[in-house]
C-alpha cells in the first residue's frame, strides 16, 4: 500500500495473495496505531550464539531463505540463526520502534539508502567495514552496494535480487499498431503514444491512485535530463535543489504525456496493490507500463499465458536528446539490505551469519530459479543457465552496465518529505498543481 | 416498595463496582490521552527517545498548509454524512419494524453489511471501483461518469468515500431506529387511528417524538465517530487524488506513521480528541438528551 510502496507487490504474489496481505497489513497497521504494539513475543537477542534474523514475508523467496538458514545452522557448531517474516507495510514501523529497544533483532532487513541512513544517524545499525574484507565486498555489483554504503562505510550487505525499473510492453498491442520497436527515444515514446491513442488502446497503463508509481516516471526522466547529480543534491537537502531547471524540465514532460493522454483518462482510480495497472497490459488494453523488475514474475504469476507466449516485452527507459544523464543510468531499488544491529550481544556470530549466506552459490542460483537477479558480480554463466535467462539476463546487465543506480525517492528520502513528495507529484498528474506549484511545494519548509 | 434493601443503601450498586470500569478506562483512555499531550510537545520519529520541542509542534498548527484543507474536508464528511444517514435510517428502521415477514427478510440482508470489518468493506469497493475491471467501468456510464474514474478524480473521490461510509453504517443506525420504533406503545397508534390521524400525521405526531432521543444518540455516534474515522478513506484513497480526501484523522495517522513525525502527529491528536468532546456535549447539550427527560408521560 504505502510506506514501502515500492516493494508492495512482492515477487509470486498473486492478486488474491496481495488483496489478503494488504489486510493483514491495514489490520496490522490498525493495531499498531491503537497503541497496543508490544514486544515481539520471540524478539531478542539471548546470547549464546543465537542470531535472529528479521525478513519479510513472501511466498517465493521465504523457502529459499529457509533453506540458506537451516544450510548455515548445519554448518556451523555454535550458531543458530532463527529468521522471522513480517508483512512488508507494517514492517518499516515495527522496526523504527523495536531498533534500540531490548526486542531488537541481530540481522535486520532494510531497503538501503536513506532509510537505512536515518537508522545508522540514531546509532542503532553496526558498521561492517571493518568485518568485511576487500574481497567481500567486491564480490556485489558496485552500485548496488553503493545503497548499503554510507560515508564510505559499510553498513548494508545486498541479499535479494535487484530491482530496477524497466519499461515493460505488450508485444501483440504494439505489433496490432503496427510498431516494430519498443521506443528507444523520447521522440519514438510520443510517437509510439499517438500511434496507441489513435488505436483506442490506453498507450501507458499506470496505476495513479498509488503515487510511487508515477514516481518512476519522475526519477527516470529526471536522471534522464539532468543527470543523477541533481537528485543526489535532493537528497543532501541542499538548499535550492528542488529549484534546479531540470526538476521543471521534467516535470513539464510528464504534464506532455498527460495532456496526451498517454495514460488514459482514469488512471487515478487505477490501484497497482489489486493489480489493475498490470491486468491492462497483460489484456491488451494498453500498450507500455513503467514498472520494477517484479513485474515479470508478477505477470507469471497472475498471467502466466501472457509470459510464457512471449507477449511480454521489455527495454530500458527511452533517450532523452539534449540530456545530461549517462542513458545507461537505472533507477529504482537497488536490492534490499542485511544489517546487523549495533546493539546485538551477537554481533560476530551475525556478521558471520551475513557472510556465509548472502554470497553462496547455492543462495544466488536458488535466487535465479525465482526470477530474482542477485546483486553479485560475475554470474553470467549461471544466468544463462538459469530459468528465465532472457529476462534475467537484461536485468542483470541493465544493473552491471549502470554508471548509477539512484535509489526510489521515497525509500531515499526521509519520511516526511517522501510523503510530500508523493502527494505533489500526484497533483502534477492529476493537473491540479504546475510544475512551478510542484517546486515551490518542496522548497518550502 | 416491599423489596428488602439494606440500611443506608438507596437500593443501587456502591462505587466499588465501577472500578473495574474505571481502571480499564484510565489505562486504555485516560493515561493515552495524557501521553499525547506530553508527546505534542517533543520531537520523535519513534526511533531512540523523544526530545523536549517546547512550544514548536503547537505553533506549526498555524503554517500546515494542509490543515485548512483537512479540517473543511473532515467537517463536509461529518455533515454530509450524518444528513444522508439520518434521511436514509430514520424511516428504514421505521419500516423495518413493522411485524411483516417481508421485512424480516429484507431487514436481514439490510444488516449485511453490519457483519464486515472496514478493511474487507474498503478492500471490496477498492475492488469494484476499479475503473477497467470494476464495477465503475459497467456502472459509471449509467451516472454520466464514462471513464469510471470515481476515486482517481479530485472532485469525486470524496463523494465515493462518502457512499461507502454510509452504505456500511446504515445498518447500524437502522438497527437503532428499529429497535427504537418498536419500543413505541401500540396505544398510542391506536388512540391516533379511533382520532382519524393518516399515517403520516401519525409518523409526524407520534413516531418522530418518540424516537427523538434515538435521533441524539444515533447523530452523536455519527459526528464523533466521523472525527475518528479514517481506515476506509487510508484504503480506498490513502487521503488522495493529491490531498483530495486527506480528513484530519488521516492527516493525523499520515503524519505520524507514514511521516514519522509524532510530535506533530500527537498535535493533530489533541486537537481531534478536543473537537470531538466539543462536538458529542454540545450535541447533547443542544438537544436536552442530558436531562434524560421522558417522552412517555401519562402512558
Amino acid at each position: 500500500m504505502k510506506s514501502a510502496p515500492t516493494l508492495g507487490v512482492t515477487l509470486g504474489a498473486t492478486l488474491r495473495a496481495t488483496a489478503a496481505v494488504s489486510a493483514a497489513a491495514v489490520l496490522a497497521v490498525t493495531a499498531t496505531a491503537c497503541g497496543s504494539s508490544g514486544p515481539g513475543a520471540a524478539g531478542g537477542s539471548g546470547g549464546g550464539g543465537r542470531v535472529t534474523v528479521w525478513t519479510l514475508q513472501d511466498t517465493a523467496f521465504n523457502p529459499v531463505q529457509k533453506k540458506s538458514v537451516s544450510a548455515y545452522n548445519a554448518a556451523s557448531k555454535d550458531t543458530r540463526a532463527t529468521m522471522q517474516t513480517f508483512v512488508n507495510d507494517p514492517y518499516k514501523q515495527k522496526l523504527q520502534t523495536a531498533l534500540g529497544s531490548p526486542n531488537a533483532p541481530d540481522v535486520f532487513l532494510n531497503w538501503g539508502g536513506g532509510n537505512l541512513s536515518t537508522y545508522v544517524k540514531s546509532g542503532e545499525v553496526a558498521d561492517l567495514s571493518a568485518d568485511l574484507d576487500a574481497t567481500f565486498t567486491a564480490k556485489f555489483l558496485p552500485s548496488v552496494l553503493a545503497a548499503g554504503t554510507l560515508d564510505g562505510k559499510v553498513y548494508g550487505v545486498p541479499m535479494e535480487g535487484v530491482q530496477p525499473v524497466a519499461l515493460f510492453s505488450n508485444k501483440d498491442v504494439f505489433a496490432a499498431a503496427g510498431i516494430t520497436a519498443p521506443p528507444a527515444t523520447w521522440q519514438d515514446l510520443l510517437a509510439d503514444i499517438d500511434t496507441l491513442k489513435a488505436k483506442k488502446v490506453t498507450p501507458i497503463a499506470l496505476a495513479g491512485s498509488q503515487a510511487w508509481t508515477e514516481l518512476m516516471w519522475l526519477e527516470y526522466l529526471l536522471d534522464r535530463v539532468g543527470g543523477p547529480e541533481v537528485f543526489a543534491g535532493i537528497q543532501a537537502g541542499t538548499p535550492g535543489a528542488w529549484d534546479d531547471p531540470a526538476v521543471a524540465t521534467a516535470l513539464g514532460m510528464i504534464r506532455d504525456l498527460v495532456e496526451r493522454g498517454a495514460f488514459g483518462t482514469n488512471y487515478g482510480s487505477v490501484s497497482q496493490d489489486s493489480g489493475g495497472a498490470d491486468a491492462l497490459l497483460a489484456k491488451g488494453r494498453a500498450g507500455m507500463e513503467l514498472m520494477g523488475s517484479w513485474e515479470y514474475a508478477g505477470q507469471l504469476a497472475t498471467a502466466p499465458k501472457f509470459v510464457k507466449d512471449g507477449k511480454l516485452g521489455w527495454t530500458t527507459f527511452p533517450t532523452v536528446p539534449g540530456g545530461k544523464g549517462d542513458p545507461k543510468n537505472v533507477v529504482g531499488n537497488p536490492s534490499n539490505f542485511f544489517s546487523v544491529t549495533a546493539k546485538s550481544a551477537n554481533r560476530s556470530d551475525a556478521v558471520d551469519f551475513v557472510k556465509k549466506t548472502v554470497t553462496e552459490p547455492s543462495y544466488v542460483s536458488d535466487l535465479l530459479s525465482i526470477g530474482q537477479v542477485p546483486a553479485v558480480a560475475g554470474i553470467d554463466a549461471q544466468i544463462k543457465a538459469s530459468p528465465n535467462a532472457d529476462y534475467t539476463g537484461f536485468i542483470y546487465q541493465l544493473v552491471a552496465g549502470a554508471p548509477s543506480f539512484t535509489q526510489s525517492w521515497d525509500q531515499a528520502l526521509d519520511p516526511a518529505t517522501a510523503q510530500k513528495l508523493l502527494t505533489n507529484l500526484q497533483k502534477v498528474f492529476n493537473k491540479q498543481s504546475t510544475p512551478q506549484q510542484f517546486v515551490s511545494a518542496m522548497d518550502a519548509k | 416498595m416491599s423489596i428488602a434493601v439494606p440500611r443506608g443503601s438507596d437500593g443501587r450498586p456502591g462505587a466499588l463496582w465501577a472500578v473495574p470500569a474505571l481502571l480499564y478506562f484510565a489505562l486504555f483512555a485516560v493515561v493515552p490521552m495524557a501521553l499525547v499531550v506530553a508527546l505534542s510537545f517533543t520531537d520523535w520519529s519513534g526511533l531512540g527517545s523523544p526530545h523536549w520541542a517546547g512550544a514548536r509542534n503547537w505553533t506549526r498548527l498555524l503554517h500546515d498548509p494542509g490543515l485548512g484543507q483537512s479540517l473543511r474536508l473532515s467537517l463536509l464528511l461529518t455533515v454530509v454524512t450524518w444528513a444522508v444517514q439520518t434521511l436514509i435510517c430514520l424511516p428504514l428502521g421505521v419500516w423495518c419494524a413493522g411485524p411483516q415477514r417481508s421485512r424480516a427478510v429484507l431487514g436481514t440482508l439490510f444488516f449485511v453489511p453490519l457483519l464486515m470489518s472496514s478493511a474487507a468493506v474498503a478492500l471490496l469497493f477498492g475492488a469494484l471501483l476499479d475503473p477497467n475491471f470494476g464495477l465503475a467501468h459497467t456502472v459509471g456510464p449509467w451516472i454520466g461518469v464514462d471513464d469510471g474514474n470515481f476515486i482517481g478524480d479530485p472532485h469525486k473521490a470524496l463523494w465515493t468515500v462518502t457512499a461507502v461510509i454510509t452504505w456500511q453504517f446504515v445498518p447500524f443506525h437502522t438497527l437503532l431506529y428499529q429497535a427504537a420504533a418498536r419500543q413505541v406503545p401500540a396505544q398510542l397508534y391506536e388512540a391516533a387511528t379511533i382520532d382519524g390521524a393518516g399515517r403520516w400525521r401519525q409518523f409526524a405526531s407520534i413516531t418522530l417524538p418518540q424516537l427523538r432521543n434515538t435521533v441524539v444518540t444515533s447523530s452523536v455516534l455519527i459526528l464523533v465517530g466521523s472525527l475518528t474515522y479514517f481506515d476506509i478513506v487510508l484504503i480506498l484513497t490513502d487521503g488522495g487524488p493529491g490531498t483530495s480526501t486527506r480528513i484530519l484523522p488521516l492527516h493525523m495517522y499520515l503524519t505520524g506513521f507514514s511521516s514519522f513525525d509524532m510530535g506533530y502527529a500527537s498535535v493533530l491528536a489533541v486537537l481531534l480528541l478536543a473537537a470531538g468532546t466539543t462536538l458529542s456535549l454540545l450535541v447533547v447539550r443542544i438537544t436536552g438528551f442530558r436531562r434524560m427527560t421522558s417522552q412517555r408521560e401519562g402512558l
